[in-house]
């Protein structure tokens, strides 16, 4: 028998106290990252090898630098929380937090100068 | 009060080997962790030739040397590999997560398909873009 009432049961946001949040928001950026990687894959792998002026050009025009630029913000989020679960799974105590601190700005850092490369080819 | 006894519990994932023998199934959940985060070395080496492109003509050339030779070849075919491997067995962590497939033949089949699929998604993506 369950001393617990089923209002118990339903109040807050469990032992994690922010719900299902974290895997939903991975859920999200997984399906937008099904749409977007196939194609990006195709025009990166198309502008690799090629003259500095393709290169330039590809990405700097619209839809390249559009597609690049999700990829980045949508990849890089989606990279920071996978790798604050494992990090979760594997360390504790301050080794964790300086690990998620970690990986949390690289992610950022390289979405953040992609977008400037971005940003200088196709201005 | 009487001290609470400890529970000596095996620790998972640590480890397919001594406590769980192989399978597809945990095989093929692990490796879309690492794959994932392998990942990241591609995605560095890609940023940085798109921000020598961007700069100049002599950082461009540096880059595009490091990108486009074996090593580079190395890294964008391994990360080719591993986003297709990756996309597959996210695809089916979606559809895992929608209740489906969890029959043990069936989630089986489903980490051969992963396997399978992302080799042979990654030959096609090659052709494609030679």
């Amino acid at each position: 028998m369950r001393y617990i009432t089923p209002r118990k049961r339903a109040e807050g946001r469990g032992a994690a106290h922010h719900g299902t949040e974290h895997h939903w928001s991975m859920t999200v950026s997984a399906v937008g990252l099904a749409f977007l990687v196939p194609v990006w894959l195709y025009v990166f792998g198309k502008a690799l090898g090629q003259s500095r002026e393709v290169v330039v050009e590809t990405f700097g025009s619209p839809f390249p630098a559009i597609l690049t630029a999700l990829l980045l913000v949508v990849g890089m989020r989606h990279f920071a929380m996978g790798a604050t679960t494992m990090i979760e799974d594997y360390a504790r105590g301050s080794v964790r937090k300086m690990l998620i601190i970690f990986v949390t700005c690289l992610a950022w850092v390289i979405a953040a100068t992609g977008l400037f490369a971005l940003a200088r080819m196709a201005l | 009060m009487a001290e609470p006894k400890r529970v000596e519990r095996p620790m998972s994932p640590f480890m397919i080997g001594p406590y769980y023998r192989p399978q597809m199934t945990s095989i093929s959940s692990i490796l879309t962790r690492i794959t994932g985060h392998a990942l990241v070395a591609g995605v560095i080496l890609g940023v940085w030739w798109l921000l020598a492109a961007a700069t100049s003509e002599a950082y461009f050339a540096t880059a595009n040397a490091v990108a486009t030779s074996w090593f580079g070849d190395l890294v964008f075919t391994g990360s080719m590999w591993a986003v297709w491997y990756h996309y597959l067995a996210g695809l089916r962590h979606l559809y895992f997560d929608a209740g489906h497939g969890l029959e043990v033949p069936t989630a089986e089949k489903l980490g051969w398909a992963c396997i399978i699929g992302s080799v042979v998604l990654t030959v096609i993506t090659i052709l494609l873009v030679q």
